[in-house]
């Protein structure tokens, strides 16, 4: 039986249902992004004849265009640009400190505060929906961006500090207690010495918290309500919601949502290429 | 009080020698070190995260409806009275298990097959783990809306494909269908949760000594055997905790049916966490979405503790 299993035609076999099972789900993963850019390129007058040709007969900018000069969509391009760079920013220098205290100190209350970090990733977030609206109303972070920015920043520092405890797990102490000795104090150590080096990690942080204040849909939905604070996915939703005709033109400003998080994506796995240790050793 | 002590350790701190004085601040500052890096952290987390649980967890007990001025009084277990008895709620109750596992069921098995064919070394295979693993980079409102889209008959070619298939008599969006609906959002989840699933398989894959499988197979065993006796027990421990995971983040996951059935049609589609956000947002009756919140975190706090203790009795029942 092991012997056959090696036979020429056995291996042809196997690697043709390999590779057609691999192209089953790279068609499955990529045939829903390839629809949404083929409808954003379709004229208007053509789309709905031909709904289900795999490529218009003509293809057109005017969606685009139309989205980025006649709707409110840039305004809320930037609003989500703020709130997702800020966020990104500001939980990676919280999770940077935080996670470097997991890795190297050990101190009382340590595992407690470990523990909390684990258990705020288990319950609903939409149970805290009602409280933290309540909570914001009278100090007018309802219907801001600056609101957004710190819910969205604390909720995500507790994986964020993980993320960057892991990588601060691999650099060897005897870095920063060489800095120590010459006179630097642990903090200096930390951020001129270990910092750098976790660059990768610091980036790789950064993209994940990006994507996830990119996308966050119910908390922007509930604590905003104002056209000038909103972010991209309540004033695309609130867009099909309200005119659900201009399929060409929602899609078109669905393609421009994902350019950020695509190019983050590629962003990380770039960064992600260059091992930890090699640039320990460097250092 | 307080003030005086500490100018008299002041004084004598004066008194040491120079060196002795530097010992004890840097003591001192060491102590206090790692607090004074977790605190931002710590502070944001207890603000954001644990004031509003308690909070929440006593609005469920109090009349809380932001439209209404006389409201905020104690109203005891009226909301959870009213729980029992809402219609809308239970069938909330029956639609997240269901949304919960036909997503879980899916994502899973489809994931660890791609895993596996991950696994193998062959032709194309970054650029084609770059490609498989790209939904779950996709923002989730813009996946919704998408899969929303590829529904519609207007612009969409699945119903024109279930058409051909002899699936559907004539094309028509499933997500108005009370009794299809939920596949609409299980379906878009199960594209966005397979890379969850492969990524954290594959990781656990790779780490199996290959050594192994060379024995097994001098040992002659064939590669179902090799599966079912090398690669499935060096990824129980995996596959357990992630889907345990996984389980309570699905049954947390309103945005996919909110962005594409609200709910709807007739609550066809409302999970639970869809509803707390109905009542809490279109209503505005925070104490009763808060009610049905701590029913929730009761209900996945003791599936939790369930699978737990299932987990420990197999194992001690193995050994």
């Amino acid at each position: 039986m092991n012997v056959s299993g090696n036979s020429p035609a056995r291996k042809l076999v196997y690697w043709g249902s390999h590779y057609l099972m691999i192209g089953a789900f790279v068609v499955f993963a990529l045939f829903p992004l390839y629809w949404l850019l083929k409808v954003s390129v379709t004229p208007n007058d053509i789309l709905y004849t031909e709904g289900v040709r795999m490529w218009p007969s003509r293809t057109t900018w005017e969606n685009y265009f139309f989205v980025l000069t006649q709707s409110n969509f840039p305004h809320y391009f930037l609003n989500s640009v703020i709130v997702a760079g800020t966020t990104a920013i500001v939980t990676t220098m919280v999770a940077a400190v935080t996670g470097y205290s997991f890795s190297r100190f050990a101190f009382r209350g340590k595992m407690i505060i470990v523990a909390l970090m684990l258990i705020t990733q288990m319950f609903p977030l939409v149970m805290l929906i009602a409280p933290i609206f309540k909570i914001l109303a009278p100090l007018g972070l309802t219907d801001s961006l600056t609101g957004l920015i710190i819910v969205y920043t604390a909720f995500n520092v507790p994986f964020a500090t993980f993320l960057m405890q892991s990588f601060f797990d691999g650099i060897p102490k005897d870095l920063e207690e060489a800095a120590m000795i010459d006179g630097n104090t642990r903090f200096q150590a930390f951020r001129r010495i270990i910092l750098p080096l976790t660059l990768p990690g610091v980036a790789a942080t950064l993209g994940f918290v990006f994507t996830a204040a990119w996308s966050e849909l119910l908390f922007a939905l509930m604590l905003v309500s104002s056209e000038s604070a909103s972010t991209f996915p309540v004033g695309l939703l609130s867009f099909v919601s309200k005119f659900s005709v201009d399929f060409g033109q929602m899609m078109a400003a669905g393609v421009l949502a994902l350019i950020p998080a695509c190019a983050f994506f590629l962003l990380i796995q770039r960064y992600l290429v260059q091992g930890l240790t090699a640039g320990a050793v460097k250092g | 009080m307080d003030g005086g002590k500490s100018v008299t350790t002041a004084m004598q701190a004066g008194k040491l020698p120079v060196e002795r004085r530097g010992v004890i601040s840097r003591r001192l500052s060491g102590i206090l070190e790692p607090y004074l890096y977790v605190s931002p952290a710590l502070i944001l987390i207890i603000a954001v995260m644990l004031m509003p649980l308690v909070l929440g967890l006593s609005y469920a007990f109090r009349d809380i409806r932001i439209l209404n001025p006389f409201s905020g009084g104690f109203v005891g277990t009226a909301h959870f009275q009213t729980l029992i008895t809402d219609d809308a709620f239970l069938g909330a109750l029956v639609n997240t298990a269901w949304w919960t596992f036909g997503s879980l069921l899916f994502q899973f098995t489809l994931g660890l097959i791609l895993a596996l064919l991950l696994n193998r070394d062959f032709l194309g295979r970054r650029l084609v783990q770059a490609l498989v693993f790209l939904p779950w980079a996709v923002p989730t409102f813009l996946s919704g809306l998408n899969w929303a889209w590829m529904f519609n008959p207007v612009v969409g070619p699945l119903p024109h494909w279930f058409t051909a298939l002899g699936l559907m008599e004539t094309p028509f969006n499933i997500l108005s269908d009370p009794d299809l609906a939920m596949w609409g959002p299980i379906v878009a989840n199960i594209w966005f949760g397979i890379p969850f699933f492969a990524i954290t398989l594959l990781a656990a894959l790779q780490s199996i000594p290959k050594e192994l499988y060379e024995a097994a197979a001098i040992d002659g065993a064939t590669t179902r055997q090799q599966f079912i006796s090398i690669t499935l027990p060096f990824l129980a421990p995996t596959i357990a905790i992630t889907l345990m995971l996984r389980t309570i983040w699905i049954a947390n996951f309103a945005d996919l049916i909110v962005v594409m059935t609200n709910g709807g049609p007739a609550d066809s589609t409302q999970i639970v966490a869809s509803y707390i956000f109905t009542q809490a947002f279109r209503r505005l009756d925070f104490g009763y979405a808060s009610a049905i919140a701590a029913v929730l975190l009761v209900l996945l706090l003791a599936y939790a503790l369930g699978v737990i203790a299932l987990r420990r009795a197999m194992t001690h029942a193995d050994s």
